[in-house]
This record gives C-alpha cells, sequence and structure tokens, in this order.
C-alpha cells in the first residue's frame, strides 16, 4: 500500500452557532482518483476551503505526506503542493491575456524573473507545460475567446506547471458539454498515471463513474460513507450522501382531482429525451434529481425564462407558452427560486417591500402605493408561515435564513395562483423553518398545482403526495408517496439500472 | 447608548449641519436671513438641482447619466438656435428641447439595456457627442441675434418674450417680485420625483431593480424598460435645465454650463446621507443642492473668493460620501 498523500483527522469547523464540519477523517492516495460526493450544505466547500487554505480549522489536524499542514494563505497551499481549481473556471485564468501568458503566469510573477519579457521563450515554454498534458490549443489565441472546456483545461495545466502533490478540482465539469468532459477525464487519466492524488468534487453520477477509484460521501458535516472495493457500490454512495431515514409521513396523500399543468413531449434541450407530466389540482409534487438532472432548467422553461426546445405546455387544458416571466405570472404560474440571496432577496428593502414585491399594483391606486394595506397583509402572511421578527418593517438582512426564506416563499402565497413552482424552498433553511414552509405548503395547496424542485429524498417524502425523478434532462421514475420502496427511487436517481453499475465500474479498473 | 447616537448622528446629522450653517451665515453676515437672500440662494441651485433630481432616478436603478450637462448645453443650443436662426416661436423650442432629451435619454438607456455598453461609458460617449454635436450647425460660434451667418445674411430671428418669461419671471410672494419662475420649476420637479421615487409602485420597483436586478426580474418586472425610463427621465430633466439656462442668458452661449454636470452629481450623491438614506433619494439630493447653495452663498457674502469654491464644494461631498458608507457600513457591523 502506498503511503498516504493527504491525511485529514478530526477536522473541525463551525461559523457562529452553526456546526459545519463534524469531525472529518479522510485519507488520498498518490495516483488514484478520490470522489467527494455531498448535497447543498453537506460541508463540502468549507473541507476543500480549509485544505486549501482559505479557512483555518477549529480543531483536527491534516498531514501532507507526513508533514503537518496547517496552511496560512492560499498562496501558502500552493507553495506546499496542494493546489485547486475552483468551480468558477475564471478564477483560475485570466481572460484577457493569451494561452502562453497564462500558462506562465506563475512564472511571470515570481521575483527575480527579469524586468523585460521574452516572448519566444515564453512561448516555448509555454508549449512544452502544454504537450505535456495533451493540450492542443494555438497559445496565441486570447483565452476569453476559447471555447468552457480549454479555459478550464488552461487552469489546470497552470495549476499542475506547480508540481503539486495534491490537486483538488471543485465540480469542474459543471460547464462542460459530454465530448469536452471526455477530455478533461483523459487529463485527469494522465495525471493520476503521473502518480497526483486527484480529490474530485461531484455530483454527477456520469463523470463519477468514469473516473473513480473510490469514493467518499458528505452528510450534514461528517463522512457518511465510504467505498473502495471495486466494483464500487453507486447506489449505496448515493444513499449515504442523500440519507433517508424514514419519515413518519403525517399527511394523506392527495391523488388530485382535475388537472392543472400538463407538459406534452416537452423538450429540454434540442435533442434531449421528452417529458410528459401532468400535475393535477391540490396536488404537491417533488420533482428531484442530482445537480445537472435538469429539473431546474424544466423549473425555468415552466416559468417562461428559457423556451422549451420542442413539445407543448397546457394550463387548464388551454394551451400555454409564456416568452417571459411576465406573461408567466399574469397566466398564474409563480415561482420561488433557488438561491434567494441571488435571486430572490432585495436586499435595500424591509421584509413588507420585499414580500410584496410582485403585487405591487395590487397595493396602489393609480400607481400610488398604500403602505398601510400591505403592511396589513403582510402582517397576516407573517403569522401564518411564523415568520420570527420584531415587525414588519424590519430590514431583511436582520432575518435569518429560515425567515429570509419563509418572506421569499409568502410572496408567492399572498395571491392565489393555478401552478407555484418552488425551486430547492429548503435550500439554507434551519429545520424548524423547513418544517413550518413545508406545512403551510400542503395546508395551501388546495386549488393549485405545486411543483416542488429538490435533491434530498427527505425532504420529498416530508412535502409531496407524488415524487418524479429526472436524470439527465429527462423522468426516470415516478413514485406515490405511499410505503415507497427507496432502494427504486434511488436506483432512479442515481440512473443505475440492474447490470448497468457493474459493466460500467469495470471499465475503470 | 452609543449605538443610539450613532443611529441619531447618522439620521439627522446632515440636517443639523445645514441648520448650524444657516445660523452661522446669519449670525456672520448682514442680510443673510432675508427672504431675497434665501431666493438668491434658490435660484442659484435650481438648474443644477433639476439636473440632479434627474441623476437621481438612473442612480435608484443602479446607473448613472454622466451626459446631463450635456444635454443640457444641447438644450440651450438647440433653443436659440431654432428661435434665432431659424425663427420659431417659444412653444416649438420649448417641444424641441424636451424631445431632444427624451431621445437622448432613449439612446442612452437603448445603449445601455440593449447593447450591454456600462452606464458610464455609455454616458460618456453620448456626453462627447453631444458637446461635439452642438457645435456644429454654428461653426462652433455662439448664437445671438445679429450674428452673421455667412454671404452677408444676418440672423434675424430674437428669443421671444414668453421664451425669456420662463427664466426671467418672478412671481409675488409677500414681496413683490420675489419668486423667480426657474425657482417654482425646481420645486414642483422635486415634488414630482419625490412622489415618483418614494411613494409609487413605479419608483417602488425601480428601487427594487437596483438593489436586486436579477430578483425583481425574476417576479415579471420589465427591467429593462424602467431603466430605459429611468434615462430618459434624466435627460427630459437635464433638457429642461438648458431650458431654464437660455431663458436666464438669452443668448446661445457656448460656454456656459460647463460645471452643470459636476454640480448635480454631487448633490446628488450628497443627497445619500440626508437623513441616513444611504441610497440616492429625491429628497436628499434637493437638500444636497441647497446645502451647496447655502454654503457658497455665505461663503461669498462672507468675501471668501470666488476660486475657493469648486474646492468647498468638494470637500462637502468627500465629507458626505465618508458620512454614508463608513458610518452605515459601521452601523449595519454593530447589529451584526
Amino acid at each position: 500500500m502506498p503511503e498516504q498523500a493527504l491525511v485529514v483527522s478530526g477536522l473541525q469547523k463551525r461559523f457562529g452557532r452553526n456546526e459545519v464540519l463534524k469531525g472529518i477523517d479522510l485519507s488520498l492516495e498518490p495516483g488514484s482518483v478520490t470522489v467527494l460526493m455531498g448535497a447543498n450544505g453537506a460541508g463540502k466547500s468549507t473541507l476543500v476551503k480549509i485544505i486549501c487554505g482559505y479557512h483555518s480549522a477549529d480543531g483536527g489536524t491534516i498531514e501532507l505526506a507526513g508533514d503537518n499542514f496547517a496552511p496560512k494563505s492560499a498562496a501558502d497551499a500552493i507553495a506546499q503542493g496542494v493546489v485547486t481549481v475552483h468551480q468558477s473556471i475564471d478564477d483560475g485564468v485570466i481572460p484577457d491575456l493569451d494561452v502562453a501568458n497564462n500558462l506562465m503566469l506563475d512564472k511571470l510573477a515570481e521575483p527575480g524573473s527579469g524586468f523585460f519579457v521574452r516572448e519566444g521563450r515564453l512561448r516555448r515554454d509555454a508549449q512544452r507545460i502544454a504537450d505535456s498534458m495533451g493540450i492542443d490549443v494555438d497559445m496565441k489565441a486570447r483565452v476569453a475567446d476559447l471555447p468552457v472546456a480549454d479555459r478550464q483545461m488552461i487552469a489546470i495545466a497552470r495549476a499542475m506547471a506547480r508540481k503539486p502533490q495534491v490537486l483538488i478540482l471543485d465540480e469542474p465539469t459543471s460547464s462542460l458539454s459530454a465530448t469536452e468532459a471526455n477530455r478533461l477525464f483523459a487529463l485527469i487519466d494522465r495525471l493520476r498515471d503521473a502518480g497526483v492524488s486527484i480529490l474530485y468534487i461531484s455530483h454527477r453520477m456520469s463523470d463519477i463513474r468514469r473516473i473513480a477509484d473510490r469514493i467518499l460521501c458528505m452528510r450534514d458535516g461528517a463522512i457518511s460513507g465510504v467505498f473502495e472495493e471495486q466494483p464500487l457500490d453507486y447506489e449505496a454512495a448515493v444513499t449515504a450522501m442523500l440519507g433517508h431515514r424514514m419519515n413518519e409521513v403525517d399527511f394523506s396523500v392527495e391523488n388530485g382531482a382535475t388537472p392543472v399543468l400538463a407538459l406534452r413531449s416537452l423538450q429540454l434541450n434540442a435533442g434531449a429525451q421528452t417529458i410528459n407530466l401532468t400535475a393535477r389540482s391540490g396536488e404537491v409534487v417533488a420533482v428531484i434529481g442530482l445537480l445537472g438532472s435538469g429539473k431546474s432548467r424544466l423549473a425555468e422553461v415552466i416559468y417562461g425564462i428559457t423556451p422549451a426546445a420542442g413539445g407543448e405546455m397546457l394550463i387548464d387544458g388551454e394551451s400555454y407558452q409564456p416568452r417571459s416571466v411576465k406573461e408567466a405570472v399574469s397566466r398564474g404560474v409563480f415561482m420561488t427560486p433557488k438561491d434567494r440571496g441571488a435571486n430572490a432577496v432585495v436586499p435595500a428593502f424591509d421584509i413588507t417591500n420585499n414580500m410584496g414585491l410582485p403585487f405591487l399594483s395590487g397595493f396602489s391606486v393609480a400607481s400610488f402605493l398604500s403602505g398601510r394595506r400591505m403592511r396589513t397583509r403582510v402582517r397576516e402572511m407573517n403569522h401564518q408561515l411564523g415568520v420570527v421578527c420584531q415587525s414588519e418593517t424590519d430590514g431583511i438582512g436582520t432575518l435569518s435564513g429560515g425567515n429570509q426564506q419563509k418572506v421569499m416563499i409568502a410572496r408567492w402565497l399572498m395571491e392565489p395562483c393555478r401552478v407555484l413552482l418552488l425551486d430547492e424552498p429548503f435550500q439554507g433553511v434551519d429545520i424548524g423553518a423547513r418544517r413550518d414552509i413545508g406545512r403551510h405548503i400542503r395546508a395551501s395547496a388546495e386549488g393549485r398545482a405545486t411543483l416542488v424542485f429538490m435533491a434530498e429524498i427527505d425532504e420529498a417524502i416530508e412535502i409531496a403526495d407524488r415524487i418524479v425523478v429526472m436524470n439527465e434532462g429527462a423522468i426516470k421514475g415516478e413514485h406515490i408517496n405511499e410505503d415507497i420502496e427507496i432502494a427504486a427511487l434511488i436506483a432512479d436517481i442515481s440512473g443505475t439500472h440492474a447490470g448497468n453499475g457493474a459493466t460500467v465500474a469495470g471499465q475503470t479498473q | 447608548m452609543n449605538d443610539r447616537l450613532l443611529d441619531f448622528a447618522i439620521k439627522y446629522g446632515f440636517l443639523i449641519l445645514l441648520f448650524g450653517l444657516i445660523v452661522f451665515f446669519s449670525l456672520a453676515t448682514n442680510g443673510f436671513s432675508s427672504p431675497r437672500s434665501a431666493v438668491f440662494v434658490l435660484q442659484s441651485v435650481a438648474i443644477t438641482g433639476i439636473l440632479a433630481l434627474g441623476v437621481t432616478c438612473t442612480l435608484v436603478v443602479d446607473g448613472f447619466d454622466l451626459s446631463i450637462g450635456a444635454v443640457a448645453t444641447s438644450a440651450l443650443m438647440l433653443s436659440a438656435y431654432s428661435m434665432v436662426i431659424l425663427e420659431q416661436s417659444a412653444f416649438v423650442a420649448v417641444v424641441l428641447c424636451l424631445l431632444m432629451g427624451a431621445v437622448v435619454g432613449l439612446v442612452n438607456g437603448l445603449l445601455i439595456v440593449r447593447f450591454r455598453v456600462p452606464d458610464l461609458l455609455a454616458t460618456l460617449g453620448i456626453m462627447f457627442l453631444l458637446i461635439g454635436l452642438q457645435r456644429i450647425p454654428t461653426q462652433g460660434n455662439s448664437i445671438a441675434t445679429g450674428m452673421s451667418l455667412g454671404n452677408g445674411v444676418v440672423a434675424e430671428g430674437t428669443f421671444s418674450k414668453a421664451f425669456l418669461w420662463i427664466g426671467r419671471h418672478r412671481f409675488d410672494l409677500f414681496i413683490e417680485r420675489l419668486l423667480p419662475m426657474p425657482v417654482v420649476i425646481f420645486l414642483v420637479i422635486a415634488v414630482l420625483i419625490w412622489l415618483f421615487l418614494g411613494f409609487t409602485r413605479h419608483g417602488r420597483m425601480m428601487y427594487a431593480i437596483g438593489s436586486n436586478e436579477r430578483a425583481s426580474a425574476l417576479v415579471g418586472a420589465s427591467v429593462n424598460r424602467y431603466k430605459i425610463a429611468a434615462y430618459m427621465i434624466s435627460g427630459v430633466t437635464a433638457s429642461i435645465g438648458g431650458i431654464l439656462l437660455a431663458a436666464r442668458l438669452g443668448r446661445g452661449d457656448i460656454a456656459s454650463g460647463n460645471n452643470l454636470l459636476l454640480d448635480s452629481v454631487a448633490a446628488a450623491l450628497i443627497g445619500f446621507a440626508v437623513l441616513g438614506a444611504a441610497r440616492p433619494n429625491a429628497f436628499g439630493t434637493a437638500i444636497g443642492a441647497l446645502f451647496v447653495g447655502i454654503l457658497l452663498q455665505g461663503m461669498t457674502m462672507m468675501n471668501a473668493p470666488y476660486y475657493t469654491q469648486d474646492f468647498v464644494k468638494g470637500a462637502v461631498l468627500v465629507a458626505a460620501l465618508v458620512f454614508t458608507f463608513y458610518l452605515s457600513s459601521r452601523r449595519s457591523g454593530a447589529r451584526r
């Protein structure tokens, strides 16, 4: 057994009262690819940020090739041989410079490397690095003009020019197409053969099947599963990542009566598989799937943000082809988007104005707003959802994440609608607020179709009458939320079917 | 206790400072605290104030309009050109100027939302373009009745009485011929913009767009239209400022209006500090314009030389910005 490249033991980190990492133990071997899986909020990014020197740990130790490793800054971590390529590619490249300059950037930044740039030598050195990585791009091309995959390769090549012992890739394929991703995998294979220890963060099952030597799962700030025996058990890994303690489902499942929203042969992207789905009045449908499964895309299509590539949508039997969000709202389709900080919260406003934002015309006469009417209505909604605040005129920034989310959900519950879309409504929300929101969504579900887009099985079981599973832009299965068979559900999510897992695993050996 | 003092300072500090200045100048000089002097201050800030109110609207949607000064001088030249050389009526001149302002605002807005040019750069470009454009029809000369048009032809048109009335008429208020027309127009526009931004749903939506554009789009707001509207308001108010300037001067003076842009932007930014708003607002902008006017008037009456004026304006602006951003960041930091 080879010596471990990186050993993490008992790593702890808390932000305020929030315990993000609860004692992480893991080790990385040289010349192997370890995949780290975990849902949003599991603590993956915090772990990575500690290893690459952005945060310091509150407890526990890290050893790099047997020596104690406690980077004081990102530059320190790199100098010691731990290099990270972050999700946002443009962190790793300088778009306005050409490829050669990007590859040689660290040389240029080195003190004592001379005042004048020697273009010819720079280009030759850069070409050598590119060749060693198997990258075939024009050294004189401006990086901003290159496709995403090439930019990604250059970011990685730049990282590799420092000859690291450990390379961390944070969701590197999230913006790549399938062919582009294949080039990346070829590069990763090459690095693995060169003895680099790679930590690869992703939840794309296709990536994981292609490159994983072993899998680590994180959940709620702890390692929830380690899988290293070949063939790798992908379904068990997904289970460990998502968890599925059986919850008491304390509501009776509604089958729904009249269809409200119907999707017929809907295509999210040109050439993609078609989606057929009907959501009925009074019913709560959970659409679950991993990141990149197309569930957010589906929400965007229904809400008129992006047009569908094909097929049709019907609301109450009438054709529905929204060209804008405004049109969707006027047809009674409301949505709370995911990532409320970027997409929903207006930081300059108080609770009242944040909540009333879509319906200002209802609170105004000849465009003049009636502040009192709006505050009264918002006070009612605050009461219904249990928003904890001093008054409805508190700034939105003074609320906790869970309470902010309640306000964002209440925003779209103020008026009746035909279809309510909730994209990751429980993101960054504590369990108490999650229960409050879930209860209220169910209580108010009468008279509309509700679609909730999420990744966690637990949350879906807590709220939905019916669970629809998406994978690679298509619907892989449907489950009525009564005596649900978790194994089948997980098989749908991970896209594995009998026999399939073993053959794919065979390729990586 | 300390927090409460800080809150109080942020909220009322600037108004108290303004009041203190008035008291100081009243005691230190003769005749500062008279209706005539008050009106003089108002008159001196009316035009920059109007421009500042327009630029406030663009600041609200998280934009910026650098072209307002150039729009105002273009309106000045356009009104002179249409009356003196084209021999049109005052009505035609005013309508032409307002249209020009609206069109420039539309072009600014389209450059920003359609062609994705950053706001500062788009309006900077338009500023240059207008400064050049307004000189072309007269080969760079100022416009006045009797000017030579070449080939021995002389401009016959005059500034009409009605047009000059807009800039020079004074209403009776307690004292005969006290309140000048530009001051009345400034106050009316201030009230209108104040009502629009503070109390209408359209104004509220503009603030929402300025604070989180993506969230506003996702509740169904037509973000691009609101932004274009903001630049059009800014263009129209700037052209009103130019009309008033032309009516006061009575000639198309190519060199006037140089300071308009900086003074009005300063007033709008000083406005951030008023009542601790920490964001653009019409009331603050009007107070900001008044603040600069009062300070300059008082200093003039105390015989401070004219060339110290810009320095004082700059100092006030920097103080107001520190006040707004540093103190409010400390306040929000303390709460967390």
